[in-house]
Order: structure tokens, then C-alpha cells, then sequence
């Protein structure tokens, strides 16, 4: 019994850190640590290896990389945080060593600032609204952040708002606005009466906002819908009936787990029908 | 936690949904949701799953003294509990009420029902009887945890295999599951719970509410019947109906 676990201490222990990119669209655990390109040279084969000092004054070749979600800076290198696959972009242009990061299934949502998410109104105490998005502690949204807010447009408590967030950190209670930073709406406030709110993973949706998602693109050419994504996991749709709302929703939750295949077979059924 | 709020969108979608006949699943009215029963590798271990709901069920047994005023029967113990990876809503401390409320439903189908045959857990009358517990635990809330716990109650008890125990003059010996094969226990009938949700002051009716539809329901009917068209229990909650 001790003897498996001691061998797979050792090689845990022995093990170099790998390349991040060799490692791309691989599945990475917590507690990996990863060599940016520039550093693989430098750890080459064997331990210590003794460099000459190079006397040219050649400048330092740095590349900026920016260390993306599930991932952390420990010391020069990468340390993985969370499971999942490893992804990288290349910088769209010029300098930068681009984006690294890690791709995982997460239902559970985190307020971070600048993200757009749909809430719920819970309760309304002085002149700010507690709004439920989700996360651990309901944001805050003052009656003032909406274009055009007088006494008569306020939300009622039970609404559904889509808004952005100004204030999201872990050491205080998120503040989120209806309003962009030039004063208008831009496609925020409360989100209409009808429709059905449903609630997915935080994967499926970044899949569907990318920019050249084909689901959406086929879902619209299905029927006339109205549809809202939020970033902490809530969809909001909306369609003519009550019969293609359902159908809309039971796609859009099952397309998680299809192939694209799959997906177009579907499709191609419900629009014969 | 606080559960997450149910949203006015919501609520309105959903009775309109109702009121039109369409479930968000695609059930019809009279549907029940798919049920999987799997057992594990200990006599009485099972775990109901109900669509997503998902309960556990484990019977164990143990040699007591009686009852004083029932000294010739066995005793028969239940305990519900929802566990907090149930619902973000189910803490330590804040469920109460619901769970009063489905722990005396489950006794009332289960031990006042007489499902169990009492006397036959009798060892030694005013001496020794068997004590039959029946935990049942539940691991996922998707809506009607009370069918969901009513029938991983009575297949764990269907399931149970208690020690053998003779009985010769003044000795009594317990045999081990080695010496001797476990008995299984006397079971009279199976009563299961079928719950009915009621909406928009009883015009509409709904069979297996799953979440979402609890939380829009106006009254609840649970009936807990078995097969020979007996009714051993009847419930009925929520608000007045015309």
C-alpha cells in the first residue's frame, strides 16, 4: 500500500514542469505547472546547465502573455488552478505572446466586472434594488442607473434586469448598473414580461456568444425569437408561442452535449415540421 | 443560502404554459417522469431516482427491547433527510417545516398502514425484538421528493435481509450471515405516494410537479395506495380550492 503511493509521490515530484505548448487542448490539472515558450530553452535537458553570459546587447526578448482564467503566476512560470483544457489565442496583432487559458465546466457563477448578466430583483431597501445574479452576495443596483429613470419606469421586485457590472470582487458585495459609460442603455434594463428564464452551464454559453457560433445563426432561422444571454449561466427567450418557446429552450439546453451532426438533424426536423 | 427567487417571468410562462397544457419537460398532465431503481452491494441499500430527483434508502436492523405497551412487536423507525447538496436552499439549521411535514407523511404510509408485519419481528416477547430503521436520505431536489422517498422506503425494506435468530427454551441464538442465509422481512403490501399539483384554484392539475411547478402550485394532493386499490393515506395542503 505504501509502495504505489511513494512511486507516485516520486514521480509527481520528479517530474518536469511541461511546455504550455505542447500541453494545448489537453486536459491540465490543479497544480501543474507550465513553461512559457521562452523558458523552454532555458530548461532544456538535464538540470543546472551552465550558459555562457551572452556580451551582445541584444534586447531582452520578453513577449507579454496575458495569463487567462484557471490559470496563476508563480514565480516564472504558469501554475494551473483549475481542470480543464488548455487553450491559447494568438495575439490578433503584433506584440504579445497571446492569451493562455483554461477551459472548464463550471455551473456555479462568479461576479467579474465587466460582464453582463441577467438578475432577478429581490428587494428594494433605501434607493438601491438587491438584485439575485447567482453568485454568493446579491449586487447592488441603484434606482438611478437605468436611462431614463424616473419615479413611474423603476422595476418592480421579481423582475428580471440584464445589467453589467461596475464593482466585482471578492471582498465586496458586487454593484451592477443598466447604463454603459456614455449614459445609454445599449440593450440593458428590464428584460420584458413574457419568455421563459432557464438557467445552463457557464460553458455552454461562452460557446454560443463566440463570434461565429453556427447554433445561433440556425436557431434564428428557425423561428422569429427574442433571445438574452447572461454571463452568470441565464438565458432569457422568447418566441410566438408558448409551444416554440419550449422547443427553443430544450434545444438550447441539449446542445451542450450533441455533436454538430447531430445538432443539424434536429434542426432540419423541427424545420420540416 | 437563500434559494434563488422565482421571477414574475417566470411564474407568469409557467401558468400560461399550464393553462395551454404544456409541461416544460413535454410531459402530459398524467406523466411521471422516468424511474431508475438501482441497489447497492448491502441488503437494503437502494437509490430512487425520479427524473432528476434523486433519493437514497438504507434499512438496518438491531435487537432491542420492546415497547412497554407492545411488547410482542417489533419497532419500526423512519428518518428522512435532506441533504444540503439537495438544494443550495437546505441548510443545517432552516428546513424545518418541510421536512415535519414529509417525515410524519412517510410514517403515516409506511408504519400506520401496517405494510410491515410487526409481529414477526417479534424474538422474545417483552424480552428482545428486532428494530427495523429505515434512513433515507435525499441527494438531488427536482420536485416530489415524497414519491421519490416513499418508494426508495419500501424497496430498501423489500430488499433488506435481517439475521436469522432461534429461539430454543431460554436461549436465543443470532446466526451470522455466514452460518446461516439472512431471512428477508414479512412485507404485506407496498404502499406507494403518487402526488397531485394543483394550480390556479384547482382547475388545473398536474401529476410528478417537478421544481419549477412546485414552486407555482397552489395545493398538493399526495395519495399513498397500493396495489389491491387500498388507500393507505391521503394529504392534502396548500391553499383553499373551488
Amino acid at each position: 500500500m505504501a509502495e504505489p503511493a511513494s512511486v507516485a509521490a516520486e514521480s509527481l515530484a520528479g517530474s518536469r514542469a511541461r511546455a504550455a505548448r505542447t500541453v494545448l487542448g489537453q486536459v491540465v490539472l490543479p497544480g501543474e505547472e507550465l513553461l512559457l515558450p521562452e523558458q523552454e530553452d532555458a530548461e532544456g535537458p538535464g538540470g543546472a546547465v551552465e550558459r555562457p553570459l551572452s556580451l551582445n546587447a541584444r534586447a531582452c526578448s520578453r513577449v507579454r502573455v496575458v495569463c487567462g482564467p484557471g490559470l496563476r503566476r508563480c514565480g516564472d512560470r504558469l501554475l494551473v488552478t483549475k481542470c480543464g483544457r488548455l487553450r491559447h489565442k494568438e495575439p490578433g496583432s503584433g506584440s504579445g505572446g497571446g492569451v493562455y487559458w483554461v477551459d472548464s465546466q463550471q455551473k456555479r457563477y462568479v461576479p467579474v466586472k465587466g460582464d453582463h448578466v441577467i438578475g432577478i430583483v429581490t428587494a428594494k431597501s433605501g434607493d438601491i434594488f438587491k438584485v439575485d445574479v447567482g453568485g454568493s452576495e446579491p449586487a447592488s443596483l441603484s434606482y438611478l442607473s437605468f436611462e431614463g429613470a424616473t419615479k413611474r419606469n423603476r422595476p418592480n421586485v421579481g423582475d428580471l434586469i440584464y445589467g453589467q457590472f461596475v464593482v466585482a470582487n471578492k471582498d465586496m458585495e458586487p454593484e451592477m448598473v443598466c447604463i454603459d459609460s456614455c449614459g445609454r442603455a445599449n440593450g440593458m434594463g428590464v428584460i420584458g414580461q413574457d419568455g421563459l428564464l432557464f438557467k445552463v452551464t457557464l460553458g455552454l454559453i461562452r460557446k454560443l456568444l463566440a463570434p461565429d457560433c453556427e447554433i445561433i445563426q440556425e436557431v434564428g432561422k428557425l423561428y422569429p425569437l427574442e433571445i438574452v444571454f447572461g454571463m452568470n449561466g441565464r438565458i432569457w427567450v422568447k418566441a410566438k408561442t408558448i409551444q416554440q418557446t419550449l422547443i427553443l429552450a430544450n434545444i438550447l439546453e441539449a446542445c451542450e452535449h450533441m455533436t454538430s451532426d447531430q445538432r443539424k438533424q434536429i434542426f432540419s426536423r423541427l424545420a420540416e415540421s | 443560502m437563500k434559494e434563488t427567487p422565482l421571477s414574475n417571468c417566470e411564474r407568469r410562462f409557467l401558468l400560461r404554459a399550464i393553462e395551454e397544457k404544456k409541461r416544460l419537460d413535454g410531459r402530459q398532465t398524467y406523466d411521471y417522469r422516468n424511474i431508475r431503481i438501482s441497489f447497492g452491494t448491502d441488503y437494503g441499500c437502494c437509490i430512487v431516482e425520479l427524473g432528476k430527483t434523486r433519493v437514497l434508502g438504507q434499512v438496518s436492523c438491531e435487537l432491542v427491547s420492546p415497547k412497554l405497551n407492545r411488547a410482542t412487536e417489533g419497532i419500526l423507525f423512519f428518518n428522512l433527510e435532506l441533504s444540503q447538496m439537495a438544494a443550495p436552499a437546505f441548510e443545517p439549521g432552516r428546513q424545518s417545516d418541510l421536512l415535519v411535514k414529509l417525515n410524519r407523511l412517510m410514517e403515516r404510509c409506511l408504519r400506520n398502514s401496517k405494510c410491515i408485519d410487526t409481529e414477526s419481528l417479534c424474538v422474545v416477547a417483552g424480552e428482545k425484538v428486532w428494530q427495523i430503521r429505515v434512513d433515507l436520505h435525499l441527494l438531488n431536489h427536482d420536485g416530489n421528493i415524497i414519491d421519490a422517498a416513499s418508494i426508495a422506503a419500501i424497496v430498501a425494506l423489500c430488499h433488506f435481509r435481517r439475521p436469522d435468530v432461534s429461539v430454543q427454551g431460554d436461549e436465543v441464538t443470532l446466526y451470522t450471515p455466514e452460518e446461516r442465509d439472512p431471512v428477508p422481512l414479512s412485507i404485506h403490501h407496498m404502499p406507494i405516494c403518487v402526488s397531485f399539483a394543483f394550480f390556479q384554484q384547482g382547475t388545473y392539475l398536474l401529476v410528478d410537479p417537478n421544481e419549477r411547478e412546485e414552486r407555482v402550485m397552489d395545493g398538493l394532493l399526495v395519495i399513498a395506495m397500493n396495489k389491491h386499490r387500498e388507500i393507505c393515506t391521503i394529504q392534502s395542503s396548500g391553499s383553499e380550492m373551488q
